[in-house]
Order: C-alpha cells, then sequence, then structure tokens
C-alpha cells in the first residue's frame, strides 16, 4: 500500500542553524500520527515543508505516492490547521470555510459548507466574524475550512495550544474521534507528551531535528528507544543505567521476594491528591521517585526503606 | 484637576481660536461681500460670489483639481501598495527603508519641485539627453501640462500612500497568506482576497492624505503647470493677488474646504462600516 505522506532524508539547514537533520518518514492511510518533541526540534519545520511553505534544502516529500517538491502549496492536496487557526478576519464563518471549496470551483460549495458546518457543530454561526467567536469555535471554524477541502492528509500545528487547559482535555477526545468518523488522516504536532499519548494511533518521537522513535503509544512509552525518549514521555528514576518509571517502582520497609531491590532513605514524601509521590536516596546517593497509591501508608523522612522493581518493567539502553 | 485640565487645554484652544476659527470667520465674511476698487472688501452682503463659483469657466477648474487629484491618489496607490508590501516583508531593513521613504521631507517641498523644473524643461536633463542621443530631434513638451502637474502631485504625495499603507501591512499576519495559499489560492489571489481588503483601512488613510491635498494643491501646479494648468489653488491665489477680488477668492476657498470636509466624511463613514 502507499503511504499518504513519504519523507525521504529531509535536510533544512538555515544560517547557522540545522533544523532537520535527514527526517525519513511513512505515514499510512488513516490514521491518527503525531509528531512529538520539545520546542526546537524541528517539528513545525517539518510540518512547514509538507505544507509547502519552505522548501528542503535536500531530501524529497512524497504525497500519495508522487514526489511534490517544488510545488507550491496552493498545489499540494494536504491542509493546515495553524496554531493561531489564521482565521481570515475579514470574512465570516461561511465566508472562511468556502474560501478554499471557491478556489478549487467545487460544484455544490453551499451544500458541502452546511455539511460541514453541521459536522463542527457550527450551525447558526455561519454570517459570525472570527473577532465573535470563542476559541473553541474559532479552532472548530479552522478544523471545518480545512476538512471541506476533504485533503489527502491534514496538518495539525499544535491546535490545542490556545485553548484553557480544561477545554484543551476536553479536545483531544472530541479531534480523535472527528479524524475517526472522517477518515482523513492527521499528522499532529504536539510537544505534550500526554496529548500525542492519548491520542495517537502512531507517534514519532523528535529530537534536535532528528526522529528518535517511531511507534504506538505503548511502544514509546513502555519501550523507549532512547534515553530521550525515555525522559521526553514521562519521568523516569535512573537506578544503575536502567530507567524505571514511577508507578512501577515499588516501595516497602521490607522488599517482597522475586522482585530486584535497593536499599533506600526516605528524602520526602509528597501528598498529589491523586497519589502520594515518595522520593528516596539509594546508597550509590542516586535519588528515585515511587508513586503509591493513596492510604498504602505513610513514609516518615530518614525512615529506611526499599525501592523494588520487576526485571520486566526495566528500560535499558545500549 | 479640572484647573489644570484648562491650563494645559488653553494654548491648543488659543491656537485653533485666534489661527483657525477667527481666520475662518475672516474669509466667510468675505465671501458675503463685494470687492473693493482698490482691493479689500465693502458692503453690502451678496451672495453673488458663490453665484459666479457656478460659472462653467470656474466649473472646469475645479473639475480639473477633482480628476487629477484622483489620478494621483490612484497612481499614488498603484506604486505605493507594492513598496509597502515589500518593506513590511523586509525584515531588519525595514527601518532602513522607511527612512529612504521619508528622507525627501528633509528637502524643502519648493526645491524639490524646482529639481523636476530642471529635469523636464525643453533645456533639461532629459530633453538634452535625448537630443544629444538623436532620438528626438524637437524637445519632448515634459513641462506646463496636465501631464506635468500629476507627476509632481505623485512624486509629492506618495510618501503619505506608502506610511499608512505599510502601518497596516506591517501588521498583517504572514500565517493569513500561507493559510491561502494552503486553500489552494493562487498568489494574486491571495493578494486580492487576503491583503488588499485588510488593507482597507491603510487604504482609505493614505487616499485621503494624499487626495485631499491634491485637490487643494497651489505649488505644483504653479510651477510645473506653468500657468496653464490652472487648480483650485492657483484660482484662489490668483483671486487675492493678481485679480484683486478678495471676495470671490474666499468664496473659492471655502468651495474647497467644503469639498474636502465632504469627501473625508464620505472616507470616515466608508472606514466606520469595516469590520475591524
Amino acid at each position: 500500500m502507499i503511504a499518504v505522506l513519504e519523507l525521504r532524508d529531509l535536510q533544512q539547514h538555515y544560517p547557522g542553524h540545522r533544523a532537520l537533520n535527514g527526517v525519513s518518514l511513512q505515514i499510512p492511510q488513516g490514521r491518527f500520527y503525531s509528531l512529538l518533541g520539545p520546542s526546537g526540534c524541528g517539528k513545525t519545520t517539518t510540518l512547514r515543508l509538507i505544507a509547502g511553505f519552505e522548501q528542503p534544502t535536500s531530501g524529497e516529500v512524497w504525497l500519495g505516492g508522487v514526489c511534490v517538491n517544488g510545488r507550491p502549496p496552493y498545489e499540494r492536496n494536504v491542509s493546515t490547521v495553524f496554531q493561531s487557526y489564521a482565521l481570515f478576519p475579514h470574512m465570516t464563518v461561511e465566508g472562511n470555510v468556502a474560501f478554499g471549496l471557491r478556489q478549487q470551483g467545487a460544484a455544490h460549495q453551499a451544500a458541502s459548507v452546511t455539511r460541514i458546518l453541521d459536522l463542527m457543530e457550527l450551525r447558526g454561526k455561519e454570517k459570525r466574524y472570527p473577532s465573535e467567536l470563542s476559541g473553541g469555535e474559532r479552532q472548530r471554524v479552522a478544523l471545518a475550512r480545512s476538512l471541506v477541502l476533504a485533503p489527502q492528509l491534514l496538518l495539525l500545528d499544535e491546535p490545542l495550544a490556545a485553548l484553557d487547559p480544561k477545554l484543551r482535555k476536553q479536545m483531544r477526545h472530541e479531534l480523535k474521534e472527528l479524524q475517526r468518523r472522517v477518515g482523513i488522516t492527521f499528522l499532529f504536532v504536539t510537544h505534550d507528551q500526554e496529548e500525542a499519548l492519548a491520542m495517537s494511533d502512531s507517534i514519532a518521537v523528535m529530537n534536535q531535528g532528528r526522529i528518535e522513535q517511531v511507534g504506538s503509544p505503548e511502544d514509546v512509552y513502555l519501550r523507549p528507544a532512547t534515553r530521550f525518549v525515555a525522559g521526553f514521555l514521562g519521568a523516569v528514576n535512573w537506578i544503575d543505567g536502567i530507567g524505571l518509571r514511577p508507578e512501577i517502582t515499588g516501595i516497602a520497609r521490607q522488599a517482597p521476594a522475586d522482585v530486584i531491590s535497593r536499599a533506600a532513605t526516605v528524602v520526602h514524601s509528597t501528598f498529589l491528591g491523586n497519589c502520594i509521590q515518595v522520593m528516596a536516596r539509594l546508597d550509590s546517593g542516586e535519588q528515585a521517585v515511587a508513586e503509591l497509591a493513596r492510604g498504602n501508608g505513610a513514609f516518615q523522612t530518614g525512615e529506611a526503606v526499599h525501592l523494588y522493581w520487576k526485571p520486566a518493567d526495566e528500560m535499558r539502553f545500549p | 484637576m479640572s484647573r489644570l485640565r484648562f491650563w494645559f487645554l488653553l494654548p491648543a484652544r488659543l491656537w485653533l481660536l485666534l489661527l483657525f476659527a477667527f481666520p475662518l470667520a475672516i474669509v466667510c465674511a468675505y465671501s458675503l461681500l463685494e470687492r473693493g476698487t482698490y482691493g479689500g472688501v465693502e458692503l453690502p452682503w451678496t451672495l453673488e460670489n458663490y453665484q459666479r463659483l457656478f460659472d462653467p469657466l470656474y466649473g472646469v477648474i475645479f473639475l480639473r483639481s477633482f480628476v487629477l487629484a484622483l489620478a494621483a491618489t490612484a497612481i499614488c496607490l498603484v506604486l505605493a501598495f507594492p513598496l509597502a508590501l515589500f518593506i513590511s516583508r523586509a525584515g531588519p531593513r525595514k527601518t532602513l527603508y522607511l527612512h529612504l521613504v521619508i528622507l525627501p521631507f528633509w528637502t524643502s517641498f519648493l526645491v524639490r519641485t524646482y529639481a523636476w523644473l530642471f529635469l523636464l524643461r525643453d533645456t533639461g536633463l532629459i530633453n538634452t539627453l535625448l537630443q544629444k542621443m538623436k532620438l528626438i530631434s524637437q524637445p519632448l513638451p515634459l513641462l506646463y501640462n496636465d501631464g506635468a502637474v500629476l507627476l509632481g502631485l505623485v512624486y509629492g504625495f506618495l510618501p503619505f500612500m506608502v506610511l499608512p499603507l505599510y502601518a497596516t501591512l506591517e501588521r498583517l499576519d504572514p500565517a493569513l497568506l500561507e493559510a491561502a495559499a494552503d486553500l489552494g489560492a493562487r498568489p494574486w489571489t491571495a493578494f486580492f482576497r487576503v491583503i488588499v481588503p485588510l488593507a482597507g483601512p491603510g487604504i482609505w488613510a493614505g487616499s485621503a492624505l494624499v487626495f485631499i491635498p491634491c485637490l487643494g494643491a497651489y505649488l505644483t501646479p504653479d510651477l510645473l503647470g506653468g500657468g496653464k494648468t490652472v487648480m483650485i489653488g492657483n484660482l484662489v491665489q490668483n483671486q487675492f493677488t493678481t485679480a484683486r477680488d478678495w471676495p470671490f477668492g474666499a468664496a473659492a476657498s471655502l468651495a474647497l474646504m467644503a469639498l474636502a470636509a465632504g469627501l473625508l466624511a464620505v472616507f470616515m463613514r466608508s472606514r466606520s462600516r469595516e469590520f475591524l
């Protein structure tokens, strides 16, 4: 099967700065695919190369089995939801959504607009200007404006970043549900690992202009390929060069049988509402955090304890 | 507090009263009087000066002023838009380019208009060069016509169009243009459907700043039109000096003010209808 998107060894060099250092990627049809990485890792640059806003220094962008290098954005069947949404302030909701259809000279424009506004629950707001909409509504208009064109691939550049935290969590679910309903491949750029884990079928983790790992949320969280991926996707205790997630690191006054354990001293204990985090210092001087369910007893600072874990939970790196 | 306000506002109030309201009242009064035998004004009150304005002789001058001002505004807009767009995208060189745009203001407008005289006249730089190159045998009539006046107006008022356009284009979010391209708009479509509408406030402001002074232009038609291309400003000046008809000059200048104020009101109304 032909990948919707294929990137072949993309390099993007700016004066004094290499944004991309050889990015290769294949995205199959119909996925919710995330590009996850810290700011400045090159994920937005990758998106801009796919959309055609920039041309790569070297390497190739293939869309639906065709190399689109050199093609301007208006000749690529992809659409972008911008971080700022970039809605046209002088056009109504309807005008914004119809903009792309008009460029294509598409038939039945009014019907297509109505259908997508229905889908995005924007009926009744047709005549509003972007300045008269809430943040969530603006985001839905941006999505509608792109989705109405039925692109091969929808690029989303941190679209949840501008929303307040509560709405952001709610939108994760809605966005995922939307992707399932329309069946269009989503390429979602984010620096929020929780967002990527919650929404994606596959995640590509980027760092310093390279892709460190590609896999399912379980793969990248439970079986990270590099120390960077392990650390970026969640908290890690480093004990003797082995990585352990705090939630599978046990703590007890007496170590149970059939586990690996180390003697340690409690540094402090923090009540977090849904759990208790205990930080302990090992005899080697390394510090580690264990996460306990509430009501599993309290540990006092200075108390002698054992940290323990199952061998299967270890994350090892070369 | 209110005492402080009074004293702070006093200079501006005095200024407006003495140098604007009072002279304007004098002009109004003069326009309703008859001309004196040796200049000056005499009673009785009359509306005759205003009736004379409707004479086709003067109608032509008003029409010419209007057309030249409109043409100058249109040409300035067409020339200034790409320039302002270019400067707004010039990154760190913006400041340099903006300084170049306002650089002409450092020299007197009179001197700069005279410079055109030296370029355009029969023995001027352009005609001399063309003749030396044997491209023409007779000097081209570059001076003392409507074209020369239009050139002078465009030259003189171009910066007033560039600056407000720059101010609006500079604030334009580049992501909007990327969005337009992303949604399939070719560069020209994006230009007319996104850039131009969003530059609306700058277009109106620049047009008002060019059109209104052009309508009342006096120096440019006087020097480059050489008395052949007469605009309202020259008419007014003539009445006060050579013709010694102060009441009619006053009526003509008030008509000019009313025309400019009326057009400004139209500009303002169309601006208030904008989405921003």
